[in-house]
């Protein structure tokens, strides 16, 4: 059952106190929430398999500690997406803020065009969990710093300049991130970290999470597929090793 | 140049008349400082391995051993200590970050020691704990401006003295097991650490704080939902404005299941939360918990003793903190580069009275609980920091040292002979979580008892008359400047 929250004018306590009580309702599997405008925590901790179609913009962290419900948001996102989310799905048909995907553990992001600085910061996966971040225009400095597992893509659809900044992957020790260009320059990256060639493997990962994306913001797949990729990766899972005197 | 041999701390000497060459302390020593020689039927000494952790002297049956001592000599020298000489030596050879564990051994100006409790003589009764009633209850929380106003939640504890966070990682589950059974027993809070919280432990979420720290591990809704309340950890009295590392070799089955990373990766916590950069910041995530916990539950921040501590705390609280908790320089650690250990920060007997005597000034005392922590050693340390502003402490050393410690201060090895700051089999089924449970309740008893005693002989009767009641104190042998910071008077001054 579907149910359409309208947000205007309420402080986000008062928004959120909606959406929880809506929730109670057992039949409720999509919330449509109109007019929203920056209240922060939607879906906070929501441990529950529900749809929430967000119209307008998404105050800061939505998502956060979230465990399995999915939200599309039409309009741009804030800070904070999905930080330490443990599953679910995140589809900004936007931009997004800083800080997207902290210590995140597990679910999809999804942002049609750009996010802000130190995103997807001590991602890291468990078993089951595998956080993925998709990013379809440019990511600000910072991106990657302390990954620990997962994936984050960046396509840089939208320009042709190179969609990172600096200090990408810096103290990175598991994971991958995948960079749409033909070369970057070393001097841009994390201490940690090295460029290698694609995979099989690298590919159908990637096909798979930018085939959703496309699906998503009804893009063409092969076109975005077509043309190189870099990957990074952590050329030690022990970056910090052998800094002690015993 | 000759690489030097590693100087003995420790002298272990066994009485070969006792000795009945049973070898339990040739099993039972993880650093292999006994040895059995087959072919002379004798038990050799490997004393440069010895961290004096003192299991064996209490192991062995006929009580054969003692372990004493032994500063290893260089000419005498005012400046140069034995230990400066021998840790270059060490740096030399490996050209790494030295390492230790537990608090602060350095030698600072021990404040408690400097300050007097008062009593009634004449002027006022005492008041005698065994037979009258004594309130030692604290409640731990925001509480309202108003007396009419509805009570925040709030977390209620039989005696002001919790145990802090020491996660499983760094000390075992049975040392964890110990502690969260005593606290659940006796009425007051035991903390995760950020090393996420157990499944066997989930009996005493009653009586946890669950911590959110910089890596984030093991923090999940059901986590948060789990606890009492939660305490974000900006910082430890042990290493301020560091992260934590949990070496991959120490991440195990039982580890990577409880912080949920996969065995064998390093457990990197980062010296920031990279989410809080500040003030507003932090009130985003105290009010992210709130939001997914339904302000169901306090919500605190946890930072080390710094030099701006009273400022920082008081923005702490205004961006809605339930609780704060300092935690000063002889705050204990599992593992902490010994040059941050011993030298940043600073002492929490000034911390918690500035930090108190500001969010009075401020007008704001009454919207967060105040936790003091770091090195208590006595109940006298406990009321003299209640009397300074604390509502409560957070005690770990002491609660470890119930536990069998010995302070050998070599917890980052992973090899504690106690069972504590190890995760080897072999070596934690030493620790008996029924036992260990038992005798740090036996401490949370002891000490409430004396701290009865001492409210009683001053003519109080409830804990909560002594929170920040310095009038009970004098210093004795303190400057000025010092008596101002702390807002106590010297002895010798009347009321
Ligand atoms: S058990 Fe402890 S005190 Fe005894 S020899 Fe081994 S390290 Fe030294
Ligand atoms: S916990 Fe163990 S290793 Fe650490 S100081 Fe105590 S006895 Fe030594």
């Amino acid at each position: 059952m579907k149910e359409i929250i309208n947000a205007e004018g309420l402080h986000y306590k008062e928004l959120n106190e909606k959406i929880h009580n809506t929730l109670l309702k057992d039949s409720v599997d999509e919330i449509v929430l109109e007019n929203v405008v920056g209240q922060r925590y939607i879906a906070a901790g929501l441990n529950k398999k529900v749809r929430f179609i967000i119209n307008g913009t998404a105050g800061n962290d939505l998502g956060i500690f979230m465990d399995g419900a999915e939200i599309f948001v039409n309009g741009n996102a804030q800070d904070g997406v999905g930080n330490t989310m443990n599953s679910g799905k995140i589809v900004v048909n936007g931009s997004a803020g800083d800080v997207i995907g902290y210590g995140m553990r597990g679910g999809c992001i999804y942002i049609k065009k750009d996010a802000g600085y130190r995103v997807g910061i001590h991602m890291k996966s468990y078993k089951e969990n595998f956080p993925v971040i998709v990013i379809g225009g440019s990511a600000g400095d910072f991106l990657g710093e302390y990954m620990a597992g997962g994936v984050i893509i960046v396509l840089g659809l939208y320009s042709d300049k190179l969609p990172v900044g600096d200090f990408v992957g810096t103290g990175m020790h598991g994971g991958s991130i995948y960079i749409k260009r033909k070369n970057i320059d070393e001097r841009l990256l994390g201490k940690e970290v090295k460029t290698k060639d694609l995979s099989k493997e690298d590919m159908d990962l990637i096909s798979k999470y930018v085939g959703d994306f496309c699906k998503y913001f009804s893009l063409e797949q092969k076109e975005i597929l077509n043309e190189n990729f870099i990957k990074l990766y952590p050329y030690s899972s022990r970056p910090y090793g052998r800094l002690y005197a015993y | 140049m000759a690489k030097s041999k590693y100087k003995t701390d420790f002298r272990v000497i066994r009485d070969q008349e006792k000795c009945i060459k049973c070898q339990a302390c040739v099993r039972m020593c993880s650093n292999d400082v006994h040895y059995y020689d087959p072919e002379t039927d004798s038990i050799i000494l490997q004393e440069e391995k010895c961290v004096g952790c003192h299991f064996c002297e209490d192991l062995c049956p006929t009580g054969a051993i003692t372990v004493k001592r032994e500063i290893p000599e260089i000419k005498f020298n005012q400046h140069w200590d034995s230990k400066d000489v021998y840790n270059i030596i060490k740096q030399a050879e490996t050209g790494g970050v030295l390492l230790t564990g537990m608090g602060s051994d350095k030698k600072f100006k021990e404040y408690f020691d400097h300050i007097v409790l008062n009593a009634s003589q004449v002027t006022n009764p005492s008041i005698d704990p065994l037979r009258e009633p004594m309130e030692l209850r604290t409640f731990i929380g925001r509480k309202p401006d108003n007396i009419n106003d509805e009570l925040p939640p709030q977390l209620v504890l039989e005696t002001p003295i919790m145990f802090t966070a020491m996660s499983y990682g760094s000390i075992s589950l049975n040392a964890q097991k110990s502690l969260a059974k005593a606290a659940f027993e006796f009425g007051t809070m035991w903390n995760t650490g950020e090393g996420g919280l157990h499944q066997e432990l989930l009996p005493y979420a009653k009586n946890v704080i669950v911590q959110v720290a910089s890596g984030r591990f093991g923090v999940d809704i059901d986590y948060l939902e789990n606890a009492a309340a939660v305490e974000i950890k900006i910082g430890q009295g042990a290493k301020p404005g560091i992260g934590g590392h949990l070496p991959g070799e120490k991440v195990d089955q039982e580890i990577s299941k409880t912080r949920r990373i996969p065995i064998g990766t390093d457990a990197l916590s980062p010296a920031p939360h990279h989410d809080i950069y500040s003030i507003e910041d932090l009130k985003q995530l105290i009010f992210a918990i709130k939001e997914a916990t339904r302000y169901k539950k306090p919500v605190g921040v946890k930072i080390a003793a710094v030099h701006n501590v009273a400022p920082i705390a008081s923005g702490i609280v205004r961006a809605g903190a339930d609780f704060v908790v300092i935690d000063g320089i002889r705050g204990g650690t599992g593992a902490a580069p010994t040059v941050i250990r011993d030298n940043v920060g600073i002492p929490i007997e000034l911390a918690v009275a500035v930090v108190d005597q500001r969010l009075r000034e401020e007008g704001i005392r009454n919207q967060a609980s105040l936790i003091a922590s770091g090195g208590f050693r006595s109940s006298a340390d406990v009321i003299k920091a209640i009397a300074l502003g604390a509502d409560a402490v957070y005690i770990g050393t002491a609660a470890l040292i119930s536990l069998g410690c010995h302070l050998c201060q070599k917890c980052y090895t992973g090899k504690c002979n106690w069972g504590i700051a190890t995760q080897d089999p072999y070596l934690t089924k030493r620790l008996n979580p029924e036992i260990g449970a038992k005798r740090s309740y036996n401490l949370l008893r002891a000490w409430s008892l004396e701290i009865k005693e001492m409210l009683g002989g001053m003519g109080i009767n409830a804990i909560e008359s002594l929170r920040g009641n310095r009038e009970q104190l004098r210093g004795v042998g303190l400057t000025e400047i010092e008596l101002k910071l702390l807002g106590i008077k010297h002895a010798g001054e009347a009321w």
